[in-house]
């Protein structure tokens, strides 16, 4: 029965957008081990918009990073969208980021010498496309993200909102099946914040693609599809609204 | 990427513009003093090659440049002339004096004397007059930077008298010569005159120069005449290097020129390292964030690469145009006459270059390899 269960675990999981199991991290803080993750066995779906909440220093940073395969595991194994993503090698890695991965930083990190099309087309400019042509598809991305008008533009001359978008138009640009967004409200007004999480299940949130999103923002919890919340490392609820209490 | 690398360096000026100043600067002072030096070390061979119709140049054991030698007997001549393979022999008279001028200022000046039939002994070119005149009593012929010294309120030399070791001396012709090492003011006329005027010990024979016959090589006559008579011979090569190498051994211009040249590398890495790092230091988020995305450790390496080898390319470029610009404004001073930039200098200083760049550039992308692509996260 129990490997029944397991087998059927096994299934799921490979169906599954991530599929972490066991997944430990320690961090060396001079003699002392602190174990930041504990054992995390969670699978994040492709369709869904995903919520990583909870403390500072619970670990949701170190999750995601684990999970987008920046950061290597103490223990355990991430596979995503079937790809066991530890057991490529170093330069395989950052190929698959590269090709699967959309990343929204907290504060952008846009290039600031180069405009707002050039800055979203840096994925494609990195998987070799000649740089028109990337450019091309970049203004596409911006003018369906609504600042299509605001291409040229350095990043110094846009506001805080339209980086944002900028940034999500660079996470976006080569079709990644896996967006990773970290605080991506953390410095928008809450009306703002509220657009912006709209904008996200919009154009990131497919049949085919997940989005997971890190937050401590109470203003969007519900716009979520799930909320999975850490506490000191342990994933202590995963449900579709915020537990009581919180 | 290459090209977001170069937008993202050139896109901060301050640092861009820092980064080109330290490399051109460093550029410019390297070759520029590499330069001078070169030159004025080369000033220790000019009386050598100011008389470039002598294959050989024969002197005491104990002489060791043109302005360092020992007298030898007027013999001396004539035992080089019974050498085989000497096709011609003159007499050659180096040594210092005292001018006089008709403002009464005192200056010491280099007599030559040079051979009375053949003239051979003075420079090739005039500035003005002809070898001719020193048939003339009493005449002198100055060289072009003796009268920027002498006559330095551009009046003409041509016809003026001077008091020579107390003897009457009239210039009638300016000779096209490279300047001594001291640039001091030389006087040529005959090797008779020059006896007169310059009064001395019983041995007056500076030099013997001397003309190698059509198939004998100089390197086989200096070895004759120095078996069949004695004294020192060499070649107008081996004398020139001889002058050269007086000056790098007994003077401290090697040092203090090496120190200059070291100082520019080392204000180069200073500058260039201080302003890359504080660059790279700036964009280490974008930085992290391309690694984040997917950019790999070597296509960062290639672009800090491209960012250093654009700033070494325009500071190179404008370090050299410097030069050619400070030798070529200067040209026309008596102190710079002949200066040239010889071709190994630009390619010792574009290796300065590319050491400074690749010291620099280690150094600070150092720290972005060891970003790692979860910094982006915290």
């Amino acid at each position: 029965m129990a490997e029944t269960m397991d087998q059927h675990k096994r299934t799921e999981a490979t169906q599954a957008a991530i599929c972490s199991r066991g997944v430990t991290r320690d961090f060396k803080a001079g003699q002392q081990t602190i174990t930041v993750l504990h054992g995390i066995d969670v699978d994040i779906r492709a369709g869904e918009l995903t919520y990583v909440v909870g403390e500072s220093g619970s670990g949701k940073t170190t999750l995601i990073s684990i999970m987008c395969g920046i950061l290597w595991p103490t223990e355990g194994e991430v596979k995503v969208f079937g790809t066991d993503i530890y057991d490529l090698s170093d330069t395989e890695l950052v190929e698959f980021r590269l090709n699967n991965i959309g990343f929204i930083f907290q504060q952008y990190n846009l290039i600031p010498s180069i405009d707002a099309a050039n800055n979203a087309a840096v994925p494609l400019i990195a998987q070799g496309m000649d740089r028109l042509e990337a450019r091309e598809k970049a203004v596409a991305m911006l003018e369906k993200l609504n600042i299509g008008d605001q291409a040229d533009k350095l990043p110094s001359q846009l506001s805080g909102g339209q980086q944002q978008r900028v940034a999500i138009a660079r996470a976006l640009v080569h079709e990644p099946r896996l967006v990773v967004c970290d605080e991506p409200t953390a410095a928008l007004d809450a009306a703002s914040g509220r657009k912006v999480m709209d904008l996200l299940r919009e154009v990131a949130v497919a049949e085919d693609r997940a989005c997971i999103i890190v937050t401590h923002d109470n203003r969007v919890f519900d716009l979520a599809d799930r909320i999975l919340v850490l506490e000191d490392g342990r994933i202590t609820h995963d449900g579709a609204e915020m537990p009581e209490g919180h | 990427m290459i090209w977001i690398a170069i937008r993202m360096l050139t896109g901060d000026a301050q640092k861009f513009y820092g980064l080109v100043f330290g490399i051109a600067f460093s550029t410019l002072l390297i070759t520029q003093q590499l330069t001078i030096f070169v030159n004025l070390i080369e000033r220790g061979a000019s009386g050598t090659y100011n008389v470039s119709s002598a294959d050989v140049w024969v002197m005491d054991p104990v002489s060791r440049t043109t302005d360092v030698n020992f007298p030898m007997p007027s013999t001396a001549l004539d035992k080089v002339r019974s050498v085989e393979g000497v096709e011609w022999a003159v007499p050659h008279l180096r040594a210092g004096a005292s001018v006089r001028t008709g403002e009464g200022d005192l200056e010491g000046v280099s007599v030559i004397g040079v051979d009375d039939a053949t003239l051979i002994g003075l420079p090739k070119r005039m500035v003005e007059g002809s070898a001719d005149v020193l048939s003339q009593p009493d005449s002198v012929i100055i060289d072009d930077v003796g009268v920027t010294r002498m006559f330095e309120d551009g009046t003409s030399p041509i016809g003026e008298r001077l008091e020579l070791n107390d003897q009457r001396a009239i210039i009638r012709g300016i000779a096209d010569a490279i300047p001594s090492f001291t640039s001091q003011v030389t006087l040529y006329t005959k090797y008779s005159q020059a006896l007169r005027y310059v009064p001395g010990t019983r041995n007056r024979l500076s030099f013997v120069l001397v003309g190698a016959e059509h198939g004998i090589s100089p390197q086989d006559l200096t070895r004759r005449i120095e078996q069949q008579t004695g004294l020192r011979a060499r070649t107008r090569d081996e004398f020139a290097q001889d002058g050269v190498d007086f000056i790098i051994q007994n003077t401290g211009i090697p040092l203090n020129f090496g120190i200059t040249v070291m100082l520019g590398f080392i204000v180069g890495v200073a500058i260039v390292g201080l302003t890359f790092s504080l660059f790279i230091r700036d964009n280490i988020k974008q930085f992290g964030a391309l690694k984040a995305i997917g950019v790999t450790n070597g296509k960062i390496r290639r672009m800090v690469a491209a960012q250093a080898g654009l700033v070494g390319l325009i500071g190179y470029g404008l370090g050299v145009l410097g030069t050619v610009l400070f030798i070529w404004g200067f040209s026309g001073n008596p102190t710079f006459k002949g200066f040239y930039i010889p071709w190994q200098i630009p390619l010792i200083s574009m290796a300065a270059v590319f050491v400074i760049l690749a010291l620099t550039g280690w150094l600070a992308l150092r720290n972005v390899l060891k970003t790692e692509p979860a910094s982006v996260f915290r």
